[in-house]
């Protein structure tokens, strides 16, 4: 049984952050490039505003707003699902090399594959996965060892070789590349928002709608996988089958996140440990802050990053990356 | 002494093959040359476009590969001894990537620096990243597990790459910060090399006269101390030697890592355990491990260069799992 004050500890802070994820949404909507004053944010909500004012709230900021938060919410939930698996606190879809997986088969499908706009959009999610399920897939088998199975850590050391050799392969993809393509890959890397439009959003939402749910339904699983393997094994779980299950759900949310915004590490990290500092280590629990959590700190690096220098910002993934590490640093020394 | 005869056929035979390499490195490449030329152009006075080719442009770049292979191979070999981890390399723990934001900052705010200035600016960002990275892998008892060092190390760098990023998109130099940094050899110039090359000699020197202490070094800190080494003056010293390898290597050639990872690796299966025989051969399989690659890089895609940094990384992934691997057990 789970206590009832921890729930209700929960619920609050559920509620205390779906404040704090609409508040920044209103500040993110109200400054930028362009102006929109906040006086006229609710008018033009509401079909008020004048033309101008409609188009840069519904076409460029509403759409950016709505992916960041729907990437951050998966990236965060991948990462808390990669930390059930590995039993290892620092996994996170970026650092263990998952996201450059993805960014080498975008690459590839950029420069090979003649492109067609309508199809496109929703072929880059897909082009994303198979990517990121191949390098998942290889650091798995070579992570695992037939007499103790999956090592834990090992799959982090590999994946993180991974990540390098890949980010290398995409340089020489790149240099044999049309110039305007390349530009559009190296933003890439660096985690600009590219995709904010409301066609990226309709291909990311699926993937969260089918997962989330999924994830939950799995909770208990996940608690169990945390323990240890014997104890595992003994209450029933077949534990390779659901780590396969569940990795092939935490690369599909990674990849789809990463399609749509580019290479940004260190949400799926952030996210699920400091949701399981404030409510504990219960799935149940700690997910839907989680996923909060995340949402909202893409959001707030990407409305920093936005703003900090116009017209053109410094990228989500760099801001990401500047506040990630040094919380990363932080909790490897604290390990 | 039987060991140090077998130790110099096997120089000797290494000595060979790099300047093997070298002739082959000549030779290939976009411009049609053949070896009459590359002759005339190392031994002789003659003028032609070809031989001027080779002058100008190849030699200096060949050269450079040289300096850079051997100085990243010995810096990875000593950070393997000091940390007695396997995965020790200056491109995973730090070094590059601080080297790197130094150069950014440097290219941002101080735009008129000449090359000297860069050089040390690069190697005060190395230094700066392996503190970090050391800091974070010794606090704790016990720190310097591979998995620690190299969690760290992927960290650190993320966020050092994370400010070069952000500061060459907020000062609009990115150009050419990424100039400098995805370049490798290409444009490499005999006055670089005059700035770059006494730093990785004297480099080389001080690692090559403390090589005896580091192969005690190597074996077990207690052991050091015992036989009388001041554990701590030494490996400053090494330290320090490590900071001027890396950081002039990547004032030349910008990122680049595993090279430091696979040549000590290579060079153990070679002569042993010895770092007296190790760091000598890593300057040589360094050196042609660099010429290999930076060949290939030439000659994959003409007209267009492949970096090297990229075919490096690529050859380093396998090397990289091998020890993964190697080691499995003992990772805790």
């Amino acid at each position: 049984m789970i206590q009832k004050e921890l729930i209700h500890k929960q619920r609050m802070i559920v509620v205390i952050l779906s404040f704090l994820v609409l508040a920044t949404a209103i500040i993110s909507a109200g400054i930028g490039y362009s102006s929109l004053s906040f006086d006229r944010l609710l008018p033009t909500l509401l079909g008020h505003g004048t033309f101008k004012e409609e188009f840069v709230l519904f076409s460029v900021r509403l759409p950016r707003i709505v992916i960041t938060l729907l990437a951050g919410m998966a990236l965060a939930l991948s990462g808390a699902i990669l930390q059930g698996i590995t039993r290892n606190d620092l996994a996170d879809p970026g650092i263990i090399g998952i996201n450059s997986g993805a960014g080498v088969a975008i690459s590839l499908f950029f420069l090979f594959f003649p492109i067609q706009p309508g199809s496109f959009v929703y072929m880059l999610p897909f082009v994303a996965f198979i990517g990121a399920l191949l390098t998942a897939f290889f650091i798995y088998i070579l992570s695992y060892n037939r007499k103790v199975g999956l090592q834990p850590e090992r799959l982090v050391l590999v994946g993180i070789g991974f990540s390098m050799a890949l980010s290398g392969l995409m340089i020489v993809i790149i240099s044999s590349a049309e110039r305007q393509k390349v530009d559009f890959i190296a933003k890439w890397l660096a985690g600009n928002i590219w995709g904010a439009d409301w066609p990226f959003v309709l291909a990311l939402l699926p993937w969260l709608i089918v997962l989330i749910p999924f994830i939950f339904y799995k909770a208990n699983k996940l608690n169990l996988l945390g323990l240890s393997e014997p104890v595992a094994v003994g209450v029933g779980v077949s534990i390779e089958k659901e780590r396969i299950v569940l990795l092939l759900a935490a690369v599909a949310l990674a990849a789809s996140a990463v399609s749509v915004t580019g290479g940004i590490a260190f949400i799926g990290l952030m996210a699920p440990h400091i949701a399981k500092s404030l409510v504990g280590p219960r799935y149940q629990l700690f997910l839907p802050v989680a996923i909060l959590i995340g949402g909202w700190l893409l959001l707030f690096a990407d409305t920093i990053g936005r703003n900090v220098i116009e017209p053109n910002g410094i990228p989500a993934g760099v801001m990401v990356a500047l506040i990630g590490a040094p919380y990363f640093m932080y909790l490897l020394l604290k390990k | 002494m039987k060991s140090s005869i077998r130790f110099s056929i096997k120089f000797i035979i290494g000595l060979s093959l790099l300047f093997a390499m070298f002739i082959v490195a000549m030779v290939f490449g976009a411009a049609e040359t053949s070896i009459q030329d590359v002759w005339n152009a190392l031994f002789s006075n003659l003028k032609s476009d070809q031989i001027n080719l080779l002058r100008e442009i190849r030699f200096p770049r060949e050269v450079g590969a040289i300096v850079v292979g051997a100085a990243l191979a010995v810096s990875g070999a000593i950070m393997q001894g000091i940390t007695r981890n396997p995965l020790a390399d200056p491109g995973l723990l730090g070094l590059t990537s601080g080297a790197n934001a130094a150069l950014a900052v440097t290219l941002a705010l101080l735009p008129t620096t000449n090359y000297l200035g860069i050089t040390i600016a690069c190697f005060i960002g190395a230094a700066v990243g392996a503190i970090m990275v050391f800091s974070i892998g010794a606090i704790k008892k016990g720190g310097f597990s591979p998995l620690r060092i190299v969690l760290a190390g992927a960290a650190v760098s993320a966020f050092l790459y994370a400010v070069a990023d952000g500061v060459g998109i907020y000062f609009k130099v990115s150009k050419d910060i990424s100039m400098w940094t995805a370049g490798g050899l290409i444009g490499t110039n005999w006055s670089q090399l005059n700035i770059i090359i006494p730093f990785i000699s004297i480099g080389i020197l001080i690692s090559l006269l403390l090589s005896r202490q580091l192969t005690i070094l190597s074996l077990n800190e207690e052991v050091a101390v015992g036989l009388g080494q001041k554990t701590v003056q030494i490996k400053t010293i090494l330290f320090i030697v490590v900071i001027l390898l890396a950081g002039a290597s990547v004032a030349l050639v910008g990122n680049m890592a595993f090279v430091g990872l696979m040549v000590p690796h290579i060079v153990r299966a070679i002569v042993g355990t010895d770092y007296r025989f190790i760091i000598p051969m890593s300057v040589i399989v360094g050196a042609i491990l660099m010429l290999i690659a930076d060949t290939l890089g030439r000659t994959i895609n003409i007209p267009y260069e492949t970096p090297v940094a990229a075919i490096i990384a690529i050859m380093g992934l396998p090397f990289f799992l091998l020890i993964v691997r190697k080691g499995g057990g003992a990772f805790r």
